[in-house]
């Protein structure tokens, strides 16, 4: 029965990956930029939630519609600012901009909240359960789950049936031909990046609300995040919640034989998914000349 | 009437600065008899520096190879030079070994991260970075979190034995700069440039792609290797979080970035900015970093050729020339 539990812990747990990976996976599959502030900016949605919370004396989850515009707000100015720019510069400097941005929010972080651990106020919803049989399933992780499921499908949904999801598409697809066909591409990137920050700032929340936060934790949760776009395979959303969920029960059934090797065996599943599949489980042969390096070349 | 055109790769500065650079180095060499000990620790931590960002230089600016990972091998030159020590051989002796150890491991990771490219590439540095940290941590005959102190040291004095550490660094610094140097110079250098403006144009024009990625990453993981050991050397203790610290990462992206990528010049003097306002910030503590990180941002979208990038353009400078010059022929 441990087992079982174990698995459906994880299932949830998975669901947070999810939900902060899928806005990596969404601005590197139609900007073809990797986020290395993507982390950092989750654990700002958690400080901004904090701020937030205690100012006005709610629980957290009241300050969502606050939160989330700002957080969409961030994303446009950062893509304007900074992403758009790099993205122009060739390939290296979107790596080495993210990367710079991400050291200045740990250390601004550090120096506006120092560096003690917090918490979020998650209301009467951080303490509440329900019996699953004989599980006993925490409101708070099976409403991070839900969330997260509710968020990939609202997006796959955009993608695949909104006149924006069609231009985001034709975007990622050809970005010359968008651009021939009319499409302001602009406008499209600051949309996404805008969505993939107010999503990670939503999985920012759920993290703080769950568990605690620092200034530095923006760097494992970017590595987490980015383990599930792979194993789930680059490009894919359903990809990422099922790479998220193969993290969340590999993390929770090791750590239910030893605590130790918990976060070891998630990097050990990733290197062995990058082995053996290393476009993914999930993936089409496309997202995989994507990353793809020097396959053929080698 | 013909032009007579020569191509040279040696101008008169580069001769000239060749010449004084030999003179540096003889004169780095004998600071612990003229200066003795007080000038030695400033001297190793900006050597150690240049060792660090000429060795990333090697990745990123040639090679393309944005790692953000190097720790990984920084934390094993640490710990194989504490292995060495502790069967007994001297740690001044277990530097070699120490930095070979770390690009023989470096060479079945090279075959799994070198899979993946740009920003997959960095993170996946960076996933390795944590799956050494942790088992070091892991591990009871290193120490687990607490780590060890470095043995074999306890016959030397203090002045030899900070001397000889700072002779090992400037070794070291040695030997990254001028086989970054010789290495670029010969056709893994045009090779390598090629692999890191486009992999797929390269390829297609006869570069063995695969194989300069794979000699780069090893390279580097045995300089970094080295200077683990320096480190383990320095602090006479190793420990997982700080030998494994993504800080190094940052100091050496920043001190690239600033001098000047696919330049060797520019991460030397990337290496002097970086010494000089640690020397002078480091007591602002976090802001410190924060001015790093924003110049680094700031001078890939504003200065992406960095301080010598800009320099060698407008002075028409080039002390240690990679690629040829076009003149007429006297």
């Amino acid at each position: 029965m441990t087992w079982v539990n174990s698995v459906v812990q994880g299932m949830l747990l998975g669901g947070q990956y999810a939900l902060i990976a899928c806005g990596l996976s969404l601005a590197f599959g139609v900007m073809r930029i990797v986020n290395l502030a993507h982390g950092d900016l989750a654990v700002c949605g958690a400080y901004l939630g904090l701020v937030l919370s205690s100012a006005l004396g709610v629980p957290v989850w009241v300050t969502l519609p606050l939160l989330l515009p700002a957080a969409f707000a961030v994303g446009v100015a950062l893509q304007w600012l900074l992403f758009g720019r790099a993205l122009r510069r060739g390939v290296l400097a979107p790596v080495l901009v993210t990367f710079g941005l991400s050291v200045m929010i740990e250390n601004l972080l550090q120096v506006g909240a120092t560096s003690d651990p917090r918490g979020l106020n998650g209301g009467s919803l951080a303490l509440a359960s329900f019996h699953l049989g004989s599980l006993v399933v925490s409101w708070l992780f099976m409403t991070a789950f839900l969330t997260a499921c509710a968020v990939l499908t609202c997006l796959q949904l955009a993608l695949s049936r909104t006149s924006w999801g069609r231009k985001v598409r034709a975007t990622a697809d050809d970005l010359d031909t968008a651009r021939l066909v009319g499409i302001k591409v602009q406008p499209v990137f600051a949309s996404v990046a805008g969505v993939a920050v107010a999503t990670a700032a939503l999985a920012g929340v759920f993290i703080g609300t769950i568990g605690t936060f620092d200034p530095l934790a923006g760097t494992n949760t970017l590595i987490f995040a980015f383990e599930a776009v792979v194993i789930g395979g680059i490009g894919s959303l359903w990809g990422t919640l099922a790479g998220g969920l193969a993290l969340g029960v590999t993390q929770v059934v090791v750590g239910q034989i030893n605590q130790d090797y918990a976060v070891l065996a998630v990097h050990l599943l990733f290197l062995a998914v990058l082995t053996v599949r290393p476009g993914g489980l999930f993936t089409s042969s496309h997202a995989i000349r994507e990353i793809g390096a020097q396959g053929a070349a080698g | 009437m013909t032009a007579q055109v020569a191509v040279s790769r040696w101008s008169r500065t580069a001769s000239g600065f060749t010449g004084v650079s030999l003179l540096v180095v003889a004169f780095l060499a004998a600071v612990p008899y003229v200066f003795g000990g007080p000038a030695e620790q400033p001297l190793i931590t900006l050597l150690t520096f240049i060792a660090l960002a000429s060795m990333w230089n090697l990745l990123a600016g040639f090679s393309g190879l944005t790692s953000f990972g190097q720790q990984a091998y920084l934390g094993l030159g640490a710990y194989a030079l504490y292995l060495i020590a502790e069967h007994g051989i001297n740690p001044f002796a277990g530097i070699i070994p120490a930095a070979i150890a770390a690009a023989v491991i470096s060479l079945p990771v090279a075959g799994l991260v070198l899979r993946l490219s740009g920003g997959y590439f960095a993170v996946a540095t960076l996933v390795v970075a944590a799956v050494f940290q942790i088992a070091a941590t892991l591990s009871p005959s290193v120490g687990g979190t607490t780590g060890v102190s470095l043995p074999g040291l306890a016959g030397y004095s203090d002045v030899l034995r900070e001397a000889l550490i700072y002779w090992a660094t400037l070794a070291v610094a040695v030997v990254s700069v001028a086989g970054v140097y010789l290495l670029v110079r010969r056709t893994f250098g045009l090779d390598a440039r090629a692999v890191s403006s486009d992999q797929v144009a390269a390829a297609s024009a006869g570069v063995r792609v695969g194989r300069i990625r794979l000699l780069a990453y090893v390279v580097a993981a045995g300089l970094a290797g080295a200077v683990g050991a320096l480190i383990a050397l320095q602090t006479l203790y190793v420990e997982p979080t700080s030998v494994f610290s993504i800080q190094y990462s940052v100091d050496m992206l920043f001190m690239v970035l600033i001098g000047g990528v696919g330049t060797i010049e520019g991460p030397i003097l990337g290496a002097l900015v970086l010494f000089g306002l640690q020397e002078t910030l480091s007591a602002y503590g976090a802001w410190y970093l924060v001015i790093v990180g924003g110049l680094a941002v700031g001078v890939t979208l504003i200065a992406s050729r960095g301080i010598w990038g800009y320099a060698s353009e407008r002075l028409g400078w080039s002390f240690l020339p990679i690629g040829y010059q076009v003149g007429r022929e006297s």
